[in-house]
């Protein structure tokens, strides 16, 4: 046998610098003991005889992922909602837990669906809960930014994998400031709406429908070579979207029935807006993840999702029950007058983005919008780095050139966020907390910490049953 | 006089580091007594062996025990502890960007192939093995008080992947000539070990070391490796994976006692390979560690030495002193003098103690490390009139204490009684092997290089050796 030429050593300093002494090389763990109460659960997971190759093939489904636009259409044709049917961001929830963000949407999407005419007045329709119903866009095939609203009228993209054709869904997105996803319900947050369903959505469908497909994965893979994170920055994503769009949606405007002013609305409503992307990088994240869902014995995190008042998650050895905890307040900065005391807690399905290994995850290759959360460059570097000790593989389409091209770090190891207490980060825009307010600023915000003890025991009873 | 003791919770280190701090803080103008160790149930009796109190903790806290003079200011003192805390705490260089790895996967995604060496804590050791399984790699799990089924299934799933377990419980291991854990410094040459023995391999290698042959590798497999449960799945690796070696003539398999089945299914085992086995299984009517070292150096036609004596235990034994007491850190050559002696003496006139067992190690260094407890139980086993000679030994090797003999030797001399040490070490050792034995023999004590004639001494010395 040969002597090894590089060592890990794990625990006591003595034992590797006894080995340094003999002119090996070692890399020292910085070892502390995990999360409260875990030590039992770890040991049962790691024994698991399954999880190795679960894990394996939980990655590998999910980088197979290629996810294309197909189409844009209404909800209620293309996820079949009735009237009265909600969905909302986030673990399930009833309207007496609800915040004021994913109250002042409900409330306002009630009226835009014309069940109430004035958003002030839904409160009733929905504390007596009769003619309507709440539903997790994650039930649904979908995903949600913010409160996550959706009713049948609001026009979705619609995303396919071509190799197995399952499918993921999202609304248009707004733009910033007075909109409803951000709980906002004033008249000319509707109008928008209504525009939205109206002109914007019909002409991306005939755009689409008379371009083909839109390959989002790969305007992804180089969108973050362009300074994106694809969660809190989108703007070359959305630039990119539009030059792939645009000529399509020029020539085939007339046939739909669009004047040229349509069209140049419609294309200065997705040019002002720096985060009409986000909409295409959400549901592309999901339908990469849902390919890794209900893998029995494999411990990564296929989904991280909060409704402003819970956040949740999902794992694909776990089927589809959801682990929540306490949302958390973000910390970051404020717009304008806003301070801590006006921010809600967290909101939003858009953490699918760092759950797909992008967004706070890939903070490093944003160096453009540390500042918008309130952070600076090396912390950005770090936080990326950081983020590969709770993962479980790197994308090797998504990469980071400032890191020497490294992968995004992909696949949330529950066990390694229990074994390290290294929280997944997140960035993300604040909510106000009273109904009607909009957005008050943005920031870093990690999920509760006791989801992942949570969800770690449940895949230890899982596992030893199935010992 | 003021004590001071208070806990901190989420604050970790190691159980050598937190030694070091004890000690540096006990160095400090006024500590009477200073303790800064981890609230696990050893740690809370060895604190109200000390006359703390200490309130009720978890053992992921850390204790900070102070007993202080007038003279000194309990303020200057914590800032002490927390400069040595911090010292010991900071990351070895490099900024917050580049961050030592939290976990051994981490650690072997910028490592890969490394071998990996497991010390923390039992009860997380899987956890880190595991992680090295996973990425292909061997690994050496040094921790103790790891749970049996733990190890079972630790070892199943390195089986069926043909990789190498060493340990749990594993003290020492060479592997192509790189000493892990507590591992003496040898030659390369023609003898492969397999050691289901931490300090049963390293009296093998100082006598081979003495007799002039040397080893290749040393692989320990841990001491319950030939247990019931356990059935040898790693000696198998080990066997196979020397079988396989071309510079291994001759292979030593070295056990504490074996479950009698699973001895015979190993020795079954191999007699398949083509390289020859020297069985050397500890047991009742079986040979000793040195015994099993002469016989490999007939096998390879070697002269068998004389097994170095220094010194000789001159002091009288006392009227009632009629008892063996045997103060010990090396598991299995405490073993082996229980057997030699046990037959000789009977079991009652024999009383030995290992201060590497799992019970003694909760939280605390290995007492090749920390003699402290050691050291403190020689002193009461001098003050008992009926201990007639006193039987130690003494480690040597890479992360052993740095000067063992130096703490040992006033105490040799403080036990005025017959005192026979053995003192395990090669002559590369870093602690210098004829100088340790020289300080022993100086202090009073008859210095063996073999155990088992350390032990037939020591009866000899109390008229036993019907």
């Amino acid at each position: 046998m040969t002597a090894p030429d590089h060592v890990v050593g794990v625990g006591v300093d003595l034992l590797a610098d006894a080995i340094e002494a003999q002119a090996v090389d070692v890399t020292r763990v910085d070892w502390r003991p995990p999360m409260p109460g875990t030590e039992a659960g770890l040991a049962t997971v790691a024994a698991d005889p399954r999880r190795r190759a679960a894990n394996e093939e939980a990655v590998a489904r999910m980088l197979r992922v290629q996810a294309m636009l197909v189409d844009v259409g209404p909800a209620s044709a293309i996820l079949g909602l009735e009237p009265g049917h909600f969905l909302h961001a986030g673990p399930p929830i009833t309207w007496d837990r609800a915040s004021g963000p994913l109250r002042g949407a409900l409330m306002g999407a009630a009226a835009l669906e014309g069940l109430v005419d004035d958003p002030e007045d839904a409160g009733p329709l929905f504390e007596r809960g009769q003619h309507v119903s709440l539903e997790p866009c994650h039930h649904r095939g979908a995903v949600g930014p913010m409160a996550g609203v959706v009713t049948p009228s609001m026009w979705m993209f619609v995303l396919e994998d071509p190799d197995t054709g399952a499918r993921t869904h999202c609304t248009l997105n707004e733009g910033l400031g007075k909109v409803l996803r951000y709980g906002a319900y004033a008249p000319e947050v509707l109008d928008r709406l209504r525009w939205m369903a109206g002109v914007l959505g019909p002409l991306l469908q005939a755009a689409v429908r008379s371009s083909g497909p839109v390959d989002v994965t790969g305007i992804l893979t180089q969108m973050l070579q362009m300074g994106d994170e694809a969660h809190n920055r989108n703007r070359a994503g959305t630039l990119m979207l539009m030059r792939d769009l645009a000529p399509a949606l020029v020539s085939a405007a007339a046939d739909a029935g669009f004047t040229t002013d349509d069209v140049a609305d419609a294309l200065r409503f997705v040019g002002g807006n720096d985060h009409f992307f986000l909409n295409l990088a959400m549901p592309a994240c999901k339908l990469a993840l849902d390919a890794a869902r209900d893998i029995p014995g494999s411990t990564m995190v296929v989904a991280m999702a909060r409704n402003g008042t819970d956040f949740g998650i999902q794992v694909s050895g776990t089927g589809d029950e959801w682990f929540t905890g306490p949302a958390q307040l973000a910390d970051g900065l404020f717009l304008g007058d806003y301070g801590p005391d006006d921010a809600n807690p967290d909101i939003g399905d858009s953490a699918i983005t760092e759950t797909a290994g992008i967004g706070g995850f890939a903070m490093a290759t944003a160096p453009a919008i540390v500042r918008l959360v309130g952070g600076s460059v090396p912390d950005a570097l770090a936080t990326t780095r950081r983020m590969h000790e709770i993962t479980l593989a790197e994308n090797p389409r998504w990469s980071v050139p400032v890191l020497e091209f490294q992968g995004v770090p992909t696949g949330i190891d529950v066990t390694r966020v229990c074994r390290t207490g290294v929280l997944p980060q997140i960035n993300t825009g604040m909510a106000g907390r009273v109904a009607g307010v909009g957005q008050v600023g943005a920031g870093l915000v990690t999920p509760p910490a006791e989801v992942f003890p949570t969800a770690l025991a449940r895949l230890a009873e899982l596992a030893a049953a199935a010992d | 006089m003021t004590e001071h003791v208070e806990l901190r919770h989420g604050a970790y280190a190691d159980s050598v580091t937190l030694l070091q701090v004890s000690r540096t803080v006990q160095d400090e103008a006024g500590v009477v007594a200073a303790q800064v160790a981890m609230a696990t149930p050893l740690n809370l009796e060895v604190l109200a062996g000390m006359g703390f109190t200490v309130p009720a903790a978890a053992p992921d806290d850390l204790v900070v025990a102070l007993r202080l003079d007038e003279s000194a200011e309990l303020d200057s003192v914590l800032a002490a502890v927390d400069a040595a805390l911090s010292r010991s705490t900071a990351p070895s260089g490099g900024t917050t960007e580049h961050a030592p790895p939290r976990t051994t996967a981490t650690a072997l995604r910028l490592a890969p192939q490394a071998l990996v060496l497991v010390s923390v804590p039992g009860a997380h050791a899987l956890v880190e093995a595991v992680d090295a399984l996973d990425a292909g790699s061997d690994v050496m799990v040094f921790s103790d008080n790891v749970p049996l089924a733990q190890e079972v299934a630790l070892k199943r799933m390195a089986s069926e992947r043909h990789l190498l377990v060493m340990g749990p419980d594993c003290g020492t291991a060479v592997v192509g000539g790189l000493g892990l854990g507590f591992a003496n410094v040898t030659s390369p040459g023609p003898v492969g070990i397999v050691a289901a023995s931490g300090t049963g391999c390293q009296q093998l290698l100082a006598l081979l070391d003495h007799a002039g042959v040397g080893v290749s590798s040393a692989l320990g497999v841990g001491g319950r490796d030939l247990s019931a449960e356990v059935r040898g799945l790693s000696t198998r690796t080990a066997l196979t994976r020397l079988d396989a070696d071309p510079g291994v003539e001759l292979i030593v398999l070295v056990s504490k006692p074996p479950a009698s089945d699973v001895a015979a299914e190993i020795e079954e085992y191999a007699d398949s390979l083509a390289t020859p086995v020297e069985l050397a299984l500890l047991g009742p009517g079986q040979p000793d560690l040195t015994a099993a070292a002469e016989s490999v150096l007939r096998r390879l036609d070697r002269d068998v030495p004389a097994w170095p004596v220094t010194g000789s235990a001159d002091a009288p034994l006392l009227p009632d002193g009629s008892i063996l007491r045997g103060l010990f850190v090396g598991g299995t050559l405490c073993e082996e003098s229980r057997l030699i002696a046990g037959e000789l003496l009977g079991a009652d006139r024999v009383d030995l103690v290992d201060f590497g067992a799992d019970e003694l190690t909760g939280g605390r260094a290995h007492p090749m490390i920390d003699p402290t407890l050691r050291l403190e139980q020689l002193s009461r086993a001098a003050a008992d009139v009926r201990t007639g000679v006193v039987l130690l030994d003494v480690v040597l090797g890479h992360g052993a204490e740095p000067d063992p003999s130096a703490l040992l030797a006033p105490a040799v001399t403080a036990a005025e009684r017959p005192v026979v040490v053995s003192v395990v070490g090669t002559a590369h050792d870093p602690q210098d092997l004829d100088r340790q034995v020289r300080i022993l023999a100086e202090a009073g004590a008859e210095v063996h290089l073999s155990n088992a004639t350390a032990t037939r001494r020591a009866v000899e010395l109390l008229g036993g050796g019907r």
